[in-house]
């Protein structure tokens, strides 16, 4: 019984430490306000924590969650990408116009994930290769790829996409009340935190974002690692572009504008929130 | 003898020559210059007197809010909430003068530029008292200010009618051709930029923002800095509000709403590095006065519309690059001069 005791005692010890060092952390205060928010909305309306609420509150922000993830890596490397709302309008403009002439949605979704690919490898390699400030360029490129977007399709808009689609964004997952793109951030947050925390590549990120130039004379390969930062940061805002587009049923150019300048920097917060409970 | 006079004035001119080369904006006036010459060439009108006046003009208001951003990107933070400043400040300044017309300009400015500095005070205050990154303050604030703006003005607006004027004067009227906004723009920026450059408190934003550490080790009082460069930035962002109601003679809440992009874009592409401790007043308000300059040439060379953000998003990446290819040949070209000279 006393070897027991003792035994426990650690055990209990290494608890009380581990929720301190928890409660200290960004993601505690986070967890705090949404649950203080949770009292304070159902305290304002009876209907706030209801299934329909979260179904509808969830479906809204679900873009801005898919890149807040990838954006969150190219923060903690010390890199910024402003152009992501820009690449998501690029994306619902593609797949606007591929539309129009005749693709289907099967063929349309992968290549505006290559076309968001290109878009995060040409800020990517201006920032590894030209050595460019990341701000600075993506900046430019918020300007450059909502501007390509109206030259793509201009000021029209496309509403017409097949319902077995739209329904599959707009629709909850498999008779829950869980919207299905909750389901994809889950899937896809799940993917990048197992790549930023238990993988060679996640914890070079960390190393770059540290100090670049020791993690350069470490071997790390740091531009190259840079780049495909970017090139995943262009990647899931075309994801999300496709996903705003089809939920909305709206394909256009000015997707993501209402709050175009807002949005980035939420993404930013929201990503680097996560990097700064998360920087280990 | 006469030998001697020419390599003495031979060493004299390369001096200036380097001196030259040495001025970090070197490269922003280089693409201004471009820039002006090609669309000059191609539309000649654009080089036209009232054509530059307009130029310049249009520069102004940035110019004092690239300032403002200046002196907090040095101390490596960020300032976001510049836009909902103008927003804020812009209507305190229409709605005052439509209910009291008679109120001295001077005054006006004043409460605006106040209400400027206590914004700039709430985000320096959080910024360093409460140690949350100026990056999340401000985006805070950018929200909370527009929002009080929204609130206040309740879907208000002043226009020009209900404006004296001698206040809408301030916006459009020139003296010696020049316009009032263009001087005290200019004003604003050579007061700053000689303040960072020969005051202790301006050299000491340099070194905060170089290395806040060893700023704090050498004994730099660095968060009463840090709160007079937001101060300072909110100070100007509400004299920016004031002039955008002289200039505008129209403002609802959604006075200068995205301007935080255009502020911090000139300020980078000024040479203000954005991790701090480096850059001037100077290439900031040359950014602010490049950007506006791309829009207007492509406005004159009439771009279509849907061709012209794109454009300015590749002009502004070719800006940038430009600065930063002629800035390292010319570190080069130094370095091997002084190499020689040394051997």
């Amino acid at each position: 019984m006393q070897a027991e005791a003792t035994a426990a005692a650690p055990a209990r010890v290494a608890t009380g430490a581990r929720l301190r060092a928890f409660a200290g952390r960004w993601e505690a205060l986070l967890l705090g306000l949404i649950v203080l928010t949770a009292i304070i909305g159902q305290g304002i309306s009876s209907e706030f924590l209801t299934t329909d609420s979260f179904t509808t509150g969830s479906l809204d922000f679900s873009e801005v969650a898919l890149m807040a993830l990838p954006l969150a890596l190219v923060i903690i490397a010390a890199e910024i990408d402003l152009s992501v709302a820009s690449v998501l309008a690029l994306s619902s403009a593609i797949a606007a116009s591929l539309w129009n002439h005749g693709l289907p949605v099967e063929l349309i979704i992968p290549l505006c994930l290559v076309a968001g690919a290109l878009c995060g490898a040409f800020n990517g390699v201006l920032v590894t290769r030209f050595g460019l400030p990341s701000l600075a360029v993506t900046i430019g490129t918020l300007a450059l790829f909502r501007g390509l977007a109206f030259v793509v399709i201009g000021d029209e808009s496309v509403t017409d996409f097949p319902g077995v689609w739209t329904d599959r964004a707009f629709g909850n997952f498999a008779g829950t009340f869980v919207p299905d793109t909750i389901v994809l951030f889950a899937v896809l947050a799940v993917a990048f935190g197992v790549l930023l925390h238990a993988t060679p590549f996640g914890r070079s990120v960390y190393a770059i974002g540290a100090n670049e130039e020791a993690a350069y004379f470490a071997g790390l390969r740091v531009k190259r690692i840079k780049l495909i930062l970017f090139v995943l940061s262009g990647t899931i805002a075309a994801l999300a572009g496709i996903v705003i587009s089809l939920r909305n049923s709206t394909a256009a150019a000015n997707v993501g504008r209402a709050s175009s300048s807002p949005r980035s920097p939420r993404c930013c917060s929201a990503a680097s929130r996560s990097s700064a409970g998360a920087a280990r | 003898m006469t030998a001697a006079t020419t390599a003495v004035e031979g060493e004299r001119a390369r001096r200036l020559v380097e001196r030259v080369f040495r001025i970090r904006e070197l490269g922003i006036v280089v693409a201004l210059a471009l820039l002006i010459a090609v669309t000059g060439i191609l539309e000649p009108r654009f080089l036209e007197t009232a054509s530059l006046r307009n130029l310049a003009l249009n520069a102004s208001i940035f110019a004092i809010l690239a300032v403002g951003q200046t002196l907090v990107i040095i101390t490596r933070n960020v300032d976001l909430s510049v836009g909902s400043v103008v927003g804020l400040t812009a209507f305190l300044t229409g709605d005052l003068l439509s209910k009291h017309p008679g109120m001295a300009l001077p005054l006006v400015f004043l409460l605006a530029i106040l209400m400027g500095a206590a914004c700039g005070l709430l985000n320096g205050f959080l910024t360093t008292w409460g140690q949350v990154p100026a990056l999340v303050v401000t985006l805070g604030t950018l929200y909370a200010f527009r929002g009080l703006a929204f609130l206040w003005t309740n879907g208000r607006q002043v226009n020009a009618e209900a404006l004296p004027n001698d206040f809408l004067n301030i916006g459009t009227g020139t003296i010696l051709g020049v316009p009032y906004l263009v001087v005290i723009a200019l004003v604003v920026v050579v007061v700053v930029g000689q303040w960072l450059r020969d005051f202790r408190a301006g050299r000491e934003l340099y070194a905060i923002g170089s290395n806040p550490e060893g700023a704090r080790l050498a004994g730099v009082r660095s968060d009463r800095r840090v709160l007079t460069a937001f101060v300072l930035a909110g100070a100007l962002a509400g004299l920016g509000g004031a002039l955008f109601t002289a200039r505008f003679a129209t403002v609802d809440a959604t006075a200068g709403t995205g301007y935080e992009l255009t502020v911090i874009a000139a300020a980078v592409v000024g040479g203000v590095a954005i991790f701090g401790g480096t850059g001037s007043v100077y290439g900031a308000a040359l950014g602010a006065l490049l950007l506006g300059t791309i829009t207007s040439s492509l406005i004159v060379l009439r771009v279509e519309a849907f061709w012209q953000q794109a454009a300015i998003g590749a002009l502004l990446l070719i800006a940038i690059a430009f600065d930063r290819f002629l800035g390292l040949r010319v570190e080069a070209a130094l370095r091997r001069r002084s190499a020689r000279r040394a051997g």
